[in-house]
This record gives C-alpha cells, structure tokens and sequence, in this order.
C-alpha cells in the first residue's frame, strides 16, 4: 500500500512575537523541514517615500525616525549628508561629533534589542531584562538632547537642532564606563551556553558569494567574512578621526553573526569616548542663514533674522537640482538616501534603501533545508525591523 | 581600476556606443545607456576584473509624468574591491516591457517586484511578480506622480458587516498643499545657479 505525503503550509504571523514585527511568512513543511519560506511583507506599509516628496526637507526628517525605529539618528544622518552634499556646505566640527555619538548610541540601542531578543526567541529570557534596563538609560540620554526617547528629530542639514543640555556629556561618559560591564555579563550568559550554541551554530551559513550576490551588508556580510564597513571604507562626518575596530566573522552562521554585534557594541563605546574626549565647546549648526535658523535672541534684534525664520519654517530651504546617493552604516546595514532635488524646497524623490529589505529577501535562501524551529533563530539573526522594510 | 576617471574611460573604451552618457559628481559614476543594453551592461559591470560592481543595491524609478519618455529606471551599483559606486540609468515610456536582472543578481527579485508594485512598470522574465509593498487587492501605483497623497480608498471595519471594507477616501477637510513659494519669488538665487549650471551640461 502507497502512502500520500502532502506538504504542509503554515501560516508564520503576522502577529507572532518572533516575527519581531508584522511579517506575514507562509512556510512549505515537508515533516519539520522547511520546503520553501514566502515571506509578505508590507503590513506596515506608510507610504513614507510619497509623504517626503510632499513635505520640505526640514519637515522630512521626522519620517526617518520612524524607519528603524530602534536606532533613529542613524537614518537621519543619512538624509542630512545627502543634502549637504547637494548643498556642498560645511558641518561645524562639535556638530560632526555630536552626530557620531548619537549614532553610536544608535547602534548600542539596536544591538542590545538584537541580541537580547534573538536570545529570547532561542530561549533565553535574562538578556532582554539586563538588556532593556541599559536600553532606557540610553533612551534618556536621547530624550536629553533631542526631547523624545525615540522619535528625536535632532540631526539637520548643516548640523543637529541644539546643542547638548548641561551635564549630558558626563552622564554619557559615566555610562561609558559601567555599560562594558554589562555587555560581559551578556557574554557570560550566552556565548559559552550550550543551548545558544546549539541554536546558533551552523544555522542560517551565507557564503561570500551569495552574501554579496542577495545585497547584504552590514553585520549580515560582516559575518560571512568580508570586511566591509562604510565607516572605515567611505567615511562620512569625523568618523575619519576617530580609531576603531571591525569586527568580522568566520563561517558566516547566526553565531558569528551574534558575535560581530557583541564586539561591535565594544567598539560603539570606544567610539563614543573618543567622542567625547575631542569635542569642544563650538557651534552646533552652520552658520548660513539661508539654511539654518536663527536663535531666538537673534529674531528679536534683527529684521534680517526674523524674515530668515520666517521663510525657513514656510517655504523652507530651497535645494538646488541634482541627483545622489549617499549611504550611512546603519547598525542593520547600509541605509542609503537617493535623493532628486529639482531646485524647490521639496525632494522631487527619495528612495530610501532599508538594508532589512534585502536581509528578509534572502529567508528562503537561509532557511531552506533548516527545520521549523530554527526560523525564529535565523530571524533574529537577520535583525528585521519592519519599519525600514516596509518604509 | 582604482580611480573614478579611469573607470569611467575604461567603461567607456569597453561599451563604446553602448554608453550614452557619463559623468563623475559626488564621487559616484553616473552612467546613462539605452534599454536594451541593459543584460550585456550589467553583465559586464559585474564580471569584468577591473570594475568588478558585484552588489546590487537598489533599483528605483523616477516618474516625470509630463515627458514622453515618462520613467527613469535607475540602478545603484557597489562594487566592493574598489570602493566606487555607480548609478544606471534609462528612459522608458508608460507601458513598455523592461529586461528583469534577477538572472544576474538575484536581489532584484523583490527590488523589481517593489518597482512593479509602486510604478506600474513592468518586467520580462521575472519569476514572481507580485505586488510586495501595498495591500492584497490593492488598485493603482502609489508612487507615480499623478497618484494623490491620500490614496483613493480607505478601510475600516464595518459593525454591520462583521468584516473589513474598502471605501473611496472621504474627507473632513480637503487636503492643504499651500505654496508658500508663489507670493515672494523667495530666494531666486539658487535657481539661478542651477539654471548657469543646466547650461553647461
């Protein structure tokens, strides 16, 4: 007697706490062995790219927060480098540095939620409460310069909004020197432990070939061993000035991708000190008029300023026609900003480029073969977060 | 090949008439070709040892509506080993078929399916074109200039119904695009510039 054998579908989502979002991921089981993953993603759809061409390029800039919600500045950055490079104007060096901080802060912010949360989807729960307690104390350190915890709204072309408050500088150097501490009890838990091993290792390999061929970057190709960071290999702001490691990986798992975030975040903090040892009292913001608001105190004495303000928060800064791309390492991955300026004060286009996109592509590449349990492990390793993949 | 300049002579030495157009500006390599070149192009910026575009990063359209050749298609290329990048380009009009690179990179797949899902521009020989971005049934191509910002339908869930409706968009108050550049001719020197600067190319 012959036995017919079905494969099974499963519907993985979109409400399901390892799909670390709205991922609506229809999976072909041959037993417990994944046949083929299908990922439908757009739930989380705005229409973000339409509202920036309908908005000025002060006004745009709220709607980079709202990408990778877990690390804001970094998207921001990219939008302001790009205009400032149409504009060709120059970034006062304690605004470069401030910059770079905050997007330092960024990458400990996403990295914490990664590895904490991956950690949780293999089984572990400890991370993710030693993890989110340093999570808020960074959040604050946010909410002090810019005055929100997540959605900040702080870098601008030509510079940040304000300078920092009184104090904050020395918090986040105090913060420097107990949060290593923190990423060694991490370590502690789960580097040696046998059970994210087991989860972790050999789970989800990306050959060198193919993890160019997907369009990986970030820690995604990092893993896979090829050292590649926009940091070091096209930097942008001071991040020229500044002395840091890349951390790489070997054979290009979960693992070592796990790894590669846990080294990176001890770089973030060297960075942040170096930061914070060269900064200097300075303007935070260019000084042209025609780009960047005046003070308060300014308005109230000069008719030149106050007609500047005027048309800076109406109009808006007008941005001459031209056309780039400029690319930032958001801790996902290469966030880049296509940018048409057509001469007005509105982006004729802008095409946002999530590094999650091209990671979640890949899940059927990474999963095929694995079994059922090991796709909330690989989805955590990509470190999707679907604000930046559905934009 | 190291240098911008050099790339861009050797890519031009190479495709001769396949190229239309090249330029250098801020740092990247913008390249101008016809739409049918496109497969050989691509092919050849990915394989060629001195120039070696091995990454894909994006492909996106720009919509002018009021030209004949209505679509811009454009592709972002990165190539690793020699830290330069490179942005593609060609014009198509409304309703023409486009060559798909999933062959050659396979993360076009979905970067194509996003174009389809947001233009309306369609591609041969793509394994799965579906829309990616918007809702199951959606109607229409958001991103096109002539598609407004409040979409045509809206959803809601219908108490009468026991289910979710689509209904046309109905609002409280029209939409306010106030133009703030009309009633001053504002700052007119930058369009100056950009129009000395339009001269010359």
């Amino acid at each position: 007697m012959t036995k017919k054998i079905k494969n099974l579908n499963l519907n993985f989502g979109p409400q399901h706490p390892a799909a670390h979002g709205v991922l609506r991921l229809i999976l072909e089981l041959d037993g417990e062995v994944v046949e083929k993953a299908d990922p439908h993603i757009g739930l989380l759809h705005r229409g973000t790219e339409k509202l920036i061409e309908n908005k000025t390029y002060m006004q745009a800039v709220p709607y980079f927060d709202r990408l990778d919600y877990v690390a804001p500045m970094n998207q921001e950055h990219a939008f302001a480098l790009a205009i400032e490079k149409i504009l060709n104007i120059d970034v006062p060096i304690r605004a470069q540095y401030i910059r770079v901080m905050f997007c330092e802060i960024g990458r400990i912010l996403s990295h914490i939620l990664n590895v904490t949360t991956q950690a949780l989807d293999v089984g572990a729960l400890t991370p993710s409460l030693w993890g989110f307690e340093e999570r808020e104390t960074l959040m604050t350190f946010y909410e002090r310069a810019s005055g929100s915890r997540l959605h900040a709204n702080y870098f601008r072309a030509g510079g940040v909004h304000q300078d920092l408050p009184a104090g904050l500088e020395k918090d986040i150097a105090k913060f420097c020197e107990t949060f290593p501490k923190i990423i060694n009890d991490l370590e502690n838990l789960l580097t040696d432990n046998r059970i994210f091993k087991q989860r972790n290792v050999d789970i989800g390999v990306v050959t060198k070939d193919d993890a160019l061929d997907y369009s990986f970057s970030g820690v995604m190709i990092r893993g896979s061993g090829i050292p590649w960071d926009l940091r070091k290999s096209q930097p942008y702001d001071c991040y020229d000035q500044l002395e840091f490691k890349i951390p790489v990986g070997k054979n290009g798992d979960c693992y070592d991708r796990y790894l590669c975030r846990i080294e990176e975040m001890k770089e973030s903090v060297s960075i942040i000190k170096q930061c914070l040892a060269r900064m200097e009292k300075g303007p935070i913001k260019t000084f042209d008029g025609k780009i960047s608001p005046p003070s308060k105190a300014e308005i109230k004495q000069s008719m030149e300023a106050l007609i500047h303000h005027f048309k800076l928060f109406t109009e808006g800064y007008r941005v001459p026609k031209d056309e780039i791309y400029t690319a930032v390492e958001a801790p996902k991955g290469e966030f880049g900003v296509y940018l048409i300026s057509d001469g007005s004060s509105k982006p004729y286009k802008c095409k946002i480029r999530a590094p999650g996109f091209s990671h979640l592509q890949s899940m059927d590449y990474l999963i095929k073969g694995h079994m059922l349990a090991d796709v909330p492990a690989v989805l955590g390793s990509l470190d999707i977060v679907f604000g930046e993949v559905d934009r | 090949m190291n240098n911008l300049i050099d790339l861009e002579k050797k890519i031009n030495s190479e495709l001769t008439t396949k190229i239309n157009k090249s330029s250098i500006k801020h740092d990247q390599i913008y390249v101008e070709i016809d739409k049918e070149d496109l497969l050989d192009v691509v092919l050849f910026l990915k394989t060629n040892k001195d120039i070696k575009f091995r990454q894909l990063i994006d492909i996106t359209v720009v919509d002018y509506p009021e030209e004949t050749q209505r679509f811009k298609i454009v592709y972002l290329f990165l190539s690793h080993e020699f830290n330069h990048r490179m942005i593609l380009s060609y014009f198509i009009n409304e309703n023409e078929l486009i060559s798909s690179l999933t062959s050659v990179f396979p993360s076009a797949n979905w970067m194509e399916r996003e174009v389809f899902d947001m233009y309306g521009v369609n591609f041969k020989n793509h394994p799965d074109l579906r829309r990616i971005l918007t809702d199951y049934g959606f109607e229409g191509h958001p991103l096109r200039k002539d598609f407004p910002l409040t979409g045509h339908s809206e959803v809601r869930y219908s108490e009468e119904k026991k289910k979710v409706i689509n209904e046309p968009v109905k609002l409280e108050q029209n939409y306010r695009n106030f133009d703030y550049e009309s009633p001053w001719e504002g700052t007119k020197y930058i369009k100056e510039i950009s129009e000395t600067n339009d001269k010359k190319n």
